[in-house]
């Protein structure tokens, strides 16, 4: 896969003027607003680590999207295993830290959530090889009836009656993820960067992930091949629940220590654009998940501060999309014509 | 009736020219299409026949050039248009709707706030039908016609606004050999009426057979006419030569290539025939194998055959019939439903593809992009997609890509394929080469089986040799060879037994003897052994 600078940079470039032109439009100067951004989120050293810490649950999302994506399967359900599996690692923290010492408590922990995600997406990879159900809709219904139960647990049978928001009870700091040396920063940013490196490993230089990648150009080629379609599509589901579920995990172990109420960050659908445009390429998508995690935090504080809304961050991620498309749309177009 | 030469044409093309990214599939052709004459359009597979007549037919816009039609200058933008001109095309595919009779799906194209008028309808075919010289009963799905039969009604559409041009493409390759002769009786009928006949081909017997004119394309120019009266006045001898000197002229020293060989044998029935040990244990056997099938696809009912090492066994039948079926059975990717396979004289009937590859059965499917391959990846992930994760070039499951690059290369030098790189994805390739990329795959010394569906089809005549050459080829190494075509020349020319299939059935298996051919046209059409 070739990576050129100019179609990476020039949609980029493209997305953040436009962005601009629309912050002109709403009355705001849009220099100090990118400023503030890179200010807060990249160049301050406090929101440095934000950035990081939150890049953690973001990549291993975007890792288990990325062996989704290659296998061809639409994989859009990763918000509600990713909640469920933060629901398990809530429950099970503060109560086994009673027994055991915390780093088998975070392993345990680690492990039911991967499992929790896992058999959330039994269910559509049964359909999908059984019934050849369009896994986009069956995972996507998962997600809400995902989102719903991980509520209702945390507000009926986990509910920590001494706090008087619904939430579950809560892992001590000292007991969380560790830091990397004197920074705020929690160890799952290190896992993250193993899963990806680890994805992107197996997609690309071994017979497993050539298998998924020949399932997902062209299913029928695998069959003729003598692989077995069936058990690679579970397997492919599972991985990539599993990987959305360890961000979970990570994400509660490390950084809140217990869950609240109606708390769904939606990363999902947040990744799932910068999967495309790292092509489920991932070593690029380290990239475009930093940048994107620069843009959230510095938007948080901007929102705050100059008063732009955070869901400014959607529409220039929306316009990288278009421009990204766009540039790759006239490159063919070119390719095209040299060849005729 | 018959126009002279010299009259206004019906319809006449002015230097068309279209291009398609990489290929000019028409260089600026100029053709005149004579009332009540069958023009032949001839040419190999990818000479640029159908582009031309997708252009008639209105699918596509030529780049440069013009139409005219009774020399008015008209611009065919669409499809409905080319019926409003009276332009009638039969494409090589039936596009009909299986569950409507045949009167409604003549019905199709009328304006959609007309009442829908049964009876004109049934008057207008009854004449159409006689015009023909047809016996169609209207209200009959046309699922329950053969294939055939089908034809016919697509002929009775294409004419249905009033037939004034009626074109064929490769009309012949779905019909038995007695449909063939039916057609040719049915073209003449029409052309008796003044129509004009467009009849594409890469047959050179059918061109000569049904022909009042002649033009040959190549690479998608016009390389040469036989006019009507020079036609007339030629043996079969002397068109041939013609043709061949009009097909081949420049590119090879005339006649004496095999290429031309492959054109000249193409029904002249010059047969392969090396001998082959029938004293052993067979390679591999069927017994009464049974499948099921989905909507739309022929199940097979009781098949047993089998087949020698060192033997060649074709399989004929009219496209349909249950070959694809029979195709995934003996490589294993369909399971059986009941009955037997056993492959020297081991059961068989569970293992999957990848047991069956080490059983040394191979299976080069008729569908090359389709199923044979992944387009996107390259030439050389391609050429070990039916070994990931075997050695050698996997290795604890991890892949060596610097074998399988090399593995490439001395593949691609071997075999002669034409590509840019080993790293180019495999869908860029011609479909020549592509089959050339499936060839290597799958013939190898371990081989003991090897299942050939539709080797030839779609290629040019330098392929489809090279293609034909590799299946004799493996057969003289011992390995029992299937070849299943919907070519009975292909069959004639290079297998020992002939089986014929007929609705999920083998009717009968022949030898292949001088006469075998009549016998094979009648169990086509589903007429048991005598």
């Amino acid at each position: 896969m070739i990576f050129s600078a100019a179609r990476v940079f020039v949609p980029i470039v493209m997305a953040l003027a436009v962005g601009g032109l629309i912050l002109l439009a709403l009355g705001k100067d849009p220099f100090a607003y990118y400023e503030y951004v890179v200010g807060r989120g990249l160049l301050s050293w406090s929101g440095f680590q934000q950035t990081v810490i939150r890049a953690a649950p973001l990549l291993l999302i975007a890792s288990g999207l990325i062996i989704a994506f290659r296998a061809g399967i639409w994989n859009l359900g990763v918000d509600g295993q990713f909640l469920l599996a933060a629901v398990a690692s809530a429950a099970l923290a503060p109560v086994l830290i009673l027994a055991l010492p915390s780093w088998l408590t975070i392993i345990i922990c680690c492990g039911v959530s991967i499992a929790v995600a896992m058999a959330w997406s039994v269910v559509p990879a049964f359909l999908k090889t059984r019934y050849g159900l369009n896994e986009i809709i069956t995972t996507l219904m998962m997600t809400f009836l995902g989102i719903s139960l991980a509520n209702v647990l945390v507000k009926l049978p986990l509910n920590d009656p001494d706090n008087t928001v619904p939430q579950t009870m809560t892992l001590p700091v000292p007991d969380r993820l560790g830091r990397l040396f004197d920074t705020t920063i929690h160890s799952g940013i290190i896992i993250s960067l193993i899963a990806v490196l680890a994805v992107h490993f197996v997609m690309t230089r071994t017979a497993f992930g050539l298998k998924l990648q020949i399932v997902g150009a062209n299913p029928r080629a695998a069959k003729h091949a003598g692989l077995n379609v069936g058990r690679l599509t579970f397997a492919t589901f599972a991985i990539s629940a599993g990987l959305a579920g360890l961000g979970g995990a990570v994400e509660i172990l490390g950084v809140w220590g217990t869950m609240r109420a109606d708390w769904n960050p939606a990363y999902g659908l947040l990744v799932i654009p910068l999967v495309f445009l790292a092509r489920f390429h991932g070593i690029a998508v380290i990239g475009f998940t930093l940048l994107f995690a620069i843009l959230m935090i510095g938007g948080e504080s901007a929102s705050r501060r100059m008063g732009v809304p955070n869901f400014y961050v959607l529409v220039l991620v929306a316009l990288l999309l278009i421009f990204l498309a766009l540039v790759e749309y006239l490159d063919h177009l070119s390719r095209q014509r040299k060849k005729a | 009736m018959t126009s002279v030469a010299g009259q206004t044409p019906a319809v006449s093309l002015h230097g068309i020219t279209k291009r398609f990214p990489g290929v000019l599939a028409n260089d600026d052709i100029s053709l005149d299409i004579h009332a009540g004459e069958v023009h032949v359009l001839l040419g190999e597979n990818g000479a640029g026949k159908s582009t031309l007549i997708g252009i008639l037919a209105g699918m596509q816009q030529p780049d440069a050039g013009h139409i005219e039609i009774d020399s008015a200058r008209v611009k065919i933008h669409s499809p409905r248009e080319s019926l409003r001109l009276r332009i009638g095309t039969v494409f090589q595919h039936v596009l009909l709707v299986h569950s409507l009779t045949v009167i409604e799906n003549l019905m199709l194209g009328d304006s959609w706030w007309r009442i829908h008028d049964r009876k004109a309808a049934l008057a207008h075919f009854g004449q159409i039908s006689e015009l023909l010289g047809v016996d169609i009963k209207p209200d009959v799905p046309i699922g329950r016609l053969s294939l055939g039969q089908q034809q016919q009604v697509e002929i009775i559409r294409a004419l249905w606004h009033g037939g004034k041009v009626l074109v064929l493409d490769e009309p012949t390759s779905m019909l038995t050999p007695q449909g063939v002769e039916e057609l040719g009786a049915v073209m003449r009928r029409l052309a008796g009426q003044g129509v004009a006949i467009v009849f594409v081909t890469h047959k050179l017997r059918e061109a000569y057979a049904f022909g009042d004119r002649i033009s040959v394309l190549r690479q998608g120019k016009l390389v040469g006419d036989i006019a009507r009266d020079r036609l007339g006045a030629m043996d079969e001898n002397q068109a041939t030569n013609e043709i061949i000197r009009l097909m081949f002229k420049g590119v090879v020293e005339e006649a004496q290539s095999p290429d031309v060989e492959i054109f000249l044998r193409e029904g002249q029935q010059g047969h392969w025939s090396g001998s082959f040990d029938s004293s052993g244990p067979a390679a591999i056997t069927l017994e009464c194998v049974s499948t099921r099938a989905e909507l739309g696809e022929c199940a097979l009912h009781d098949i047993g055959f089998s087949v020698m090492p060192g033997e060649v066994f074709g399989i004929a039948g009219v496209d349909g019939n249950g070959q694809k079926h029979l195709a995934e059975v003996l490589a294993g990717q369909r399971p059986v439903h009941s009955g037997r396979v056993k492959l020297r004289g081991a059961l068989t009937a569970e293992a999957g593809v990848p047991a069956r590859r080490l059983l040394g059965v191979r299976y080069i499917t008729d569908e090359r992009l389709g199923e044979g391959t992944v387009g996107d990846h390259s030439v050389a992930t391609n050429l070990v997609i039916k070994e990931i994760g075997a050695p050698p070039f996997w290795l604890c499951g991890v892949t060596l890509w610097k074998r399988i690059f090399r593995h490439a290369r001395e593949v691609i030098t071997a075999h002669d394929v034409r590509t840019p790189s080993e790293h180019t994805p495999l869908a860029r390739l011609s479909g020549g080469n592509i089959q050339k990329v499936l060839l290597a795959r799958e013939i190898s010394a371990d081989a003991s089986v090897i299942v050939f569906n539709k080797p030839t089809y779609g290629l040019d005549l330098h392929n489809t040799r090279l293609a034909r050459e590799r299946i004799v080829k493996a057969a003289q190494s011992g390995i029992a060879t299937i070849v299943i075509s919907n070519e009975l020349d292909e069959l004639l020319e290079l297998s020992h037994r002939i089986g014929v299939m007929f609705a999920g059935e083998m009717s009968d298996i022949v030898d292949n003897h001088a006469g075998a051919e009549a016998e094979i046209g009648r169990l086509m059409t589903g007429a048991k052994a005598a």
